[in-house]
């Protein structure tokens, strides 16, 4: 791995809330196209983790740079770093008073002062690509749970970001409508996009994951590539939460 | 165990419609006839016919608006203006109070404390006496809108703190994520998701503002309540007067609700 191809540097990072040591040493390095999927048990600070990575929570110690640049108090640009970091939430977090369609011209008309015609060409390419073109005029509540995230992965999308967050996109959704968010997911992985995804879907890790992460307590317990994270935790507290998860 | 049934439900005579229709009827009529028999106890002479030429008269084939009518745009243009700038103090205080910046929250909680503490006759007096020469205002109804702003606007920020507020940190989260400035996200994105919360409260601003600009008579700004009280001096006819002044004040009132109430279903409608 040369430098010109790292994205992402977690370096020696930790974070308290107050008191409480949410994450401790934290030491991680995402290569461009990489794909990253964090897991581990509720509490353990995974969304925390990525959460820091575009600085929607400030760590006390360590450094994290993307593309170089330290992300601290002093980093000057940090909506513009921002806009290169796509996150989707487990809450979708879609404007509600915007249709789908303005949800996703917003930033490339108020951010990068795209035209109107220009944004809504884009935004309509990236709906036709997570396959909800026809729901764009309508606004966030009429759609289904599904359609939403994928509406919200979109939104992401239209900003054009080189790496994409993703904070258990399928958690709060119906079982009949996770596959649907997946599959976008695993088309955009699929096209090179670099991805951290904290998600339970181990089939979906297994598809696209390049590296495992396993948290637990605020400290990555193991990582490595999928087959030896699946086949061979070296950790037993790894082996034991993958028997959870799997056994479910 | 065996449960009760639940009896038939009768209405009561009491609680029935025609009974309330009564009931209020001979209220009505009683407060009626105890203030007319009051006037008559003390020879009150009723010159109900002198009224009109104090909203309008006829000269010449010209209309001319009497000092009734004149009061009462003083006392709407006052509540206006008063509107306008309360609103902008208010989401100033209330952009500072949730503000990072430690000098942006001193100044707004003490603008609020000093404001909340005081009587509004007192600020009254302080924006004409002492705050009026030294801004050098020359009509003391901009020192009145002024005052009723500043006095109002601590409601009008709580109002909007809360409606900010209630807009779930997700919404802040997502507009950072795809890069938007905090003052964009807020103009976006927070707003205009408030905005609607704020708006049956913040009608109750505009109606204190109509209601309070009569305590602007004592500064002798020409709005309704003054221009009343010197009607009352030129002619002696105070109840006539006051029981016409009185209803103005509630159909200004009472058609500024029921405007912003259609306005707030029409916007509820277009989500
Ligand atoms: N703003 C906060 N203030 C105080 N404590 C917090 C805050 N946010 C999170 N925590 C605590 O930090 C710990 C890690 O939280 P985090 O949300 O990162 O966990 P997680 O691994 O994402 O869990 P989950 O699977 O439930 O989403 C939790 O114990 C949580 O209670
Ligand atoms: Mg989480």
């Amino acid at each position: 791995m040369t430098d010109s191809e790292t994205m992402i540097v977690m370096s020696g990072v930790n974070k308290w809330y107050d008191d409480f040591h949410v994450l401790k040493d934290i030491n991680l390095s995402v290569r461009q196209g990489e794909r990253v999927v964090v897991c581990g048990p509720s509490g353990s600070g995974k969304s925390t983790l990525i959460r820091c990575i575009n600085r929607l929570e400030e760590h006390q110690a360590g450094s994290i740079t993307f593309k170089g640049i330290e992300l601290d108090e002093d980093t000057k640009n940090i909506a513009e770093i921002r806009t290169e970091i796509g996150m989707v939430f487990q809450q979708f977090n879609l404007f509600p008073h915007l249709s789908v369609l303005d949800n996703c011209t917003l930033g490339p008309i108020k951010v990068r002062n795209a035209s109107r015609a220009d944004a809504e060409a884009l935004a309509m390419e990236y709906l036709e690509r997570v396959q909800i073109p026809d729901q764009a005029d309508k606004y966030p509540s009429q759609l289904s749970g599904g359609q939403q995230q994928r509406a919200a992965i979109a939104r992401s999308l239209c900003m054009k970001p080189e790496v994409m967050l993703f904070d258990e996109p399928t958690s709060s959704l119906d079982p009949e409508m996770i596959k649907e968010v997946l599959d976008v997911m695993v088309d955009l992985a699929e096209s090179g996009m670099t991805m951290i995804c904290v998600t339970h879907e181990m089939g979906f890790a297994r598809t696209v994951a390049d590296t495992m992460i396993f948290m637990d307590e605020g400290r990555i317990v193991e990582e490595g590539p999928p087959e030896g994270f699946f086949n061979a935790p070296k950790s037993e507290r790894t082996k034991l939460f993958l028997s959870q998860i799997l056994s479910h | 165990m065996a449960v009760p049934r639940p009896r038939a439900r009768r209405v009561r005579w009491w609680k029935s419609k025609p009974f309330d229709v009564a009931q209020f009827t001979l209220l009505t009529g009683l407060v009626v006839w105890l203030t007319w028999r009051g006037a008559a106890g003390m020879e009150y002479r009723w010159q109900w016919h002198r009224l009109p030429q104090y909203f309008y008269e006829i000269i010449d084939g010209e209309l001319l608006w009497g000092p009734l009518v004149y009061g009462l745009m003083v006392t709407i243009e006052i509540a206006a203006w008063g509107m306008v700038l309360a609103l902008i103090i208010g989401l100033i205080t209330a952009i500072l109070r949730l503000s990072d910046s430690f000098a942006g929250r001193i100044v707004s909680t003490v603008y609020l404390e000093i404001i909340r503490n005081t009587p509004l006759l007192v600020q009254v007096s302080i924006f004409y006496f002492v705050l009026q020469p030294i801004l050098g205002i020359n009509n003391p109804i901009w020192t009145g809108i002024l005052c009723l702003a500043f006095f109002e606007g601590t409601f009008a920020s709580e109002i909007m703190r809360a409606g900010i507020n209630s807009v779930p940190r997700g919404q802040w989260e997502a507009g950072s994520t795809i890069g938007l400035s905090r003052t964009k996200t807020y103009i976006y994105i927070i707003l205009p998701q408030a905005i609607p919360l704020m708006l049956p409260p913040l009608t109750g601003i505009m109606v204190n503002l109509i209601k309070h600009s009569a305590i602007l008579s004592f500064i002798a700004v020409f709005e309704l309540t003054t221009e009343a009280r010197n009607l009352i001096g030129d002619t002696f006819m105070s109840f006539e007067v006051w029981f016409v002044v009185g209803p103005m004040y509630l159909i200004l009132t009472i058609s500024l609700s029921t405007l912003v109430g259609w306005m707030e279903r029409r916007v509820r409608a277009r989500q």
